[in-house]
C-alpha cells in the first residue's frame, strides 16, 4: 500500500519538477528568442503589439549589413585574436602557478597565495584608474597588447585558485614514480599534471575565454581607433550611433554570441566536474 | 577522466601495505626542497603579470587617492591627504550612488542564491533533458553584459516594449511604464537583469557542490522518515553551507561592482538619480579627469566590500569544527 502511494507521489513530484523546469527555462530563453527573432526583422524599430516571435517577412539583411558595412567582420576577428592569445597565456600561466602552489613548499607560499586571494576580492573595474595610468606609461593605450596583458592579469587569480584545488587532489604516487624515473619538474608538469587536469583546464579555459570575449569596461577605456574595436564595445557604440536599429544591433549581438555557445558546448561536458573537483568542495 | 586516473593511482599504493601513507609526502617534500628555485620559476610569469596589472595598481590607487592627481606628465600633483575621502563623505551624489549600489546588491543577491539552489536541486538527479535545461539556464551567464543589457533595454522599452506589453496583458498596469525615466523603475529593471543573468552561475556552483554531498546521508534521512522538505533543510542545506558562503560573498562583491548595466542603460541618469558607485567613479576619472577623487571612491568601495566579505566569513564559519 505504502509503496504504491509513494510511487504515485514520486510520479507527481517528477511531473511537477519537469513542469517547473520547463517554465523556468522558457523564462530564461524568452529574451534570447525575442532577440534572435528581432534580428531577422526588417523594421525592428517598430514595436509590434502583440509582440511577434516569428517575423512576418524574415530577412538576413541585418546580418549582411552588420557583417559588411557595419564592419563587424573586422571586430569579430579582433575579438578572436585578443581572446585566443589571452586565453592561452592565462591558462598556461595559471596552471604553472597552480602546480607550484599545489605540489611545492617554498618560502613565501602563504603570503603569495594571500595576494592571489586579494585579486579575487578586488575584481571588476575598481582598479581601472591606476591600470589606465600604467598602460599609458607602457604605451599600451589603443593596442591589442594592452588588452591582452591586462586580461591575463585579471583572469590569473581565479584560474590559479581553481586549478590549484584540482591539482592538489592529484595523488603524489604517480608523481613519485616519474621522479624515480628521473623526470624533472617541467616534464612532470607537462607529462602528468596537465593531462590529468583536463576537466579543470576545460573549465578555466572556458572562464578565460568568456571573460576576455565579453569584456567591455577596459576595452572601451583604452581602445580609441575604430579598427581596433572588439565586439562588445563595437556593439555598444553601434547602438549609440543607431539608437533605433534594433535589428542591426541584435544581428551583431547574435554574431558575437555564436562562438560563445560553440565553445561552451565543447567545454560543458567537463564543466561541472571540473568545478566540483576544484575550489568549491562541499 | 581524472576519476579513472585517481582510482588507478590509488590502487597500487593501497595494495602492498596498509600502513599510513604519511611517509611518502615527507620524502617528496625533502626532494622538492632540494630544488629551491623551481617553484618560483613556475610562478614567475603569472605572478609577474598579476603584480603589474593588479597588485601594483592597488598600491598606486591608494597613492593617487591622496592627491589632486594631474593627468599630464610634468605637472606636480598637490597632496591632499584625506581630502578626497572627506569630499566623498560630504558629496550627496556619492551617498546616492552608494544607496543605489546597495539596493542593487540587496535586491539581486537573495534571488540568485535561492533560485540557483532550486535549479541545482531540480537538475542534480538524472532526469530527461537535464543537459539541455542546464545549458538554457546557464546561457545568460555566458552572454556578454553588453548584449544582455541592450536586450533588456529593448525589452523594457517604454513605448510598446515587451515587458510593458506583458504587464498590460496581465492587467497589472494600464499605461506604458517609462522604465528608464525615473530612479526606482530603472533600478528595478537593472536588478531584474542582474538576477536573470546570475541564476545560472550560482546553479552551476551549487551543482558542483551537490555532487560531493553523500547520497547515503540523504537516503538514511529518507529511511528515517524525513520528507523531502525535512531532508532539504536537515541534510542538503548544511552540506552546501561552505558553498553558500562562497556564492554569497562573490555575489555581494559582484552586486557592489554593478557598472555596465547602468553605464549603458541610463548613464546614471536621469539627473544622476541612478548613478552607482562605479559609474560615478568612472565619470569622475574619465569625464572630469579627476583621478584622485575617482580613486578615493574606488577605495571606499573596496573597504565596504572587504568589511562585508569579512562579516559573511565570520557569520558562516564559526560553527564549523
Amino acid at each position: 500500500m505504502m509503496i504504491v502511494a509513494n510511487r504515485k507521489y514520486s510520479k507527481v513530484l517528477r511531473a511537477s519538477r519537469f513542469t517547473t523546469l520547463c517554465i523556468g527555462s522558457v523564462i530564461m530563453l524568452l529574451p534570447f528568442a525575442y532577440m534572435v527573432s528581432t534580428s531577422f526583422k526588417k523594421h525592428a524599430y517598430l514595436f509590434e503589439s502583440p509582440p511577434r516571435f516569428i517575423p512576418k517577412e524574415p530577412t538576413v539583411s541585418n546580418y549582411v549589413q552588420a557583417w559588411t558595412t557595419g564592419n563587424f567582420s573586422r571586430y569579430f576577428f579582433n575579438s578572436l585574436f585578443v581572446t585566443s592569445i589571452s586565453t592561452v597565456l592565462t591558462v598556461l600561466f595559471a596552471s604553472m602557478a597552480a602546480f607550484a602552489f599545489a605540489k611545492f613548499n617554498f618560502v613565501g607560499k602563504k603570503w603569495l597565495f594571500l595576494m592571489l586571494l586579494t585579486g579575487l576580492v578586488v575584481p571588476g573595474i575598481v582598479l581601472i584608474i591606476p591600470q589606465f595610468i600604467i598602460a599609458a606609461h607602457l604605451h599600451l593605450i589603443d593596442s591589442f597588447g594592452g588588452l591582452i596583458l591586462f586580461y591575463v592579469g585579471m583572469n590569473f587569480a581565479l584560474n590559479t585558485f581553481l586549478l590549484r584545488g584540482f591539482m592538489e587532489d592529484i595523488p603524489n604516487e604517480l608523481d613519485d614514480a616519474m621522479k624515480v624515473d628521473g623526470a624533472n619538474s617541467w616534464k612532470r608538469f607537462i607529462g602528468l599534471y596537465i593531462p590529468l587536469s583536463r576537466p579543470a583546464l576545460a573549465t578555466v579555459s572556458l572562464f578565460s575565454f568568456l571573460a576576455s570575449w565579453d569584456e567591455f569596461a577596459w576595452a572601451i577605456t583604452i581602445i580609441n581607433s575604430e579598427d581596433k574595436r572588439t565586439l562588445p564595445i563595437a556593439i555598444a557604440l553601434f547602438h549609440g550611433q543607431h539608437q533605433t536599429s534594433w535589428g542591426l544591433v541584435f544581428a551583431a549581438s547574435v554574431i558575437a554570441l555564436i562562438p560563445v555557445v560553440i565553445v561552451f558546448l565543447f567545454a560543458q561536458k567537463h564543466f561541472v566536474q571540473g568545478l566540483s573537483l576544484g575550489a568549491v568542495k562541499g | 577522466m581524472s576519476e579513472v586516473a585517481e582510482r588507478k593511482s590509488g590502487e597500487p599504493s593501497a595494495l602492498p601495505s596498509p600502513k599510513p601513507p604519511k611517509r611518502v609526502p615527507i620524502a617528496r617534500r625533502r626532494k622538492s626542497m632540494g630544488n629551491r628555485i623551481t617553484p618560483y620559476l613556475f610562478l614567475f610569469p603569472g605572478i609577474g603579470v598579476f603584480s603589474l596589472t593588479i597588485l601594483f595598481p592597488i598600491v598606486k590607487s591608494l597613492q593617487i587617492s591622496f592627491y589632486k592627481w594631474r593627468v599630464l606628465p610634468g605637472i606636480p600633483s598637490p597632496f591632499l591627504g584625506f581630502g578626497n575621502y572627506t569630499r566623498a563623505l560630504h558629496d550627496p551624489i556619492f551617498w546616492r550612488a552608494l544607496v543605489n549600489s546597495g539596493f542593487y546588491m540587496l535586491v539581486t543577491v537573495p534571488p540568485q542564491i535561492i533560485l540557483g539552489l532550486l535549479a541545482a536541486m531540480l537538475l542534480n538527479d538524472k532526469i530527461r533533458g537535464r543537459g539541455l535545461f542546464r545549458i538554457l539556464i546557464y546561457l545568460p551567464v555566458i552572454t556578454s553584459w553588453v548584449v544582455v543589457t541592450l536586450l533588456f533595454l529593448y525589452l523594457f522599452s517604454g513605448d510598446g516594449g515587451f515587458f510593458n506589453w506583458i504587464l498590460k496583458d496581465l492587467h497589472l498596469i494600464h499605461q506604458d511604464v517609462q522604465w528608464f525615466g525615473s530612479r526606482w523603475p530603472a533600478m528595478i529593471a537593472m536588478s531584474a537583469l542582474g538576477i536573470w543573468k546570475g541564476i545560472g552561475w550560482s546553479m552551476i556552483i551549487y551543482l558542483a557542490a551537490l555532487q560531493t554531498v553523500n547520497p547515503e546521508l540523504v537516503e538514511a534521512a529518507a529511511i528515517d522518515g524525513a520528507g523531502a522538505v525535512r531532508r532539504f533543510f536537515a541534510v542538503t542545506i548544511p552540506a552546501v553551507r561552505r558553498t553558500t558562503t562562497f556564492i554569497s560573498m562573490m555575489l555581494v562583491i559582484g552586486g557592489f561592482n554593478v557598472f555596465i548595466q547602468v553605464y549603458l542603460m541610463t548613464e546614471g541618469g536621469p539627473l544622476g538619480s541612478t548613478e552607482v558607485l562605479l559609474t560615478y567613479m568612472y565619470r569622475q576619472a574619465f569625464s572630469y579627469l579627476d583621478f584622485g577623487y575617482g580613486s578615493a571612491i574606488a577605495f571606499l568601495l573596496t573597504g565596504i566590500i572587504l568589511v562585508l566579505s569579512g562579516v559573511q566569513w565570520r557569520f558562516f564559519r564559526p560553527s564549523e569544527k
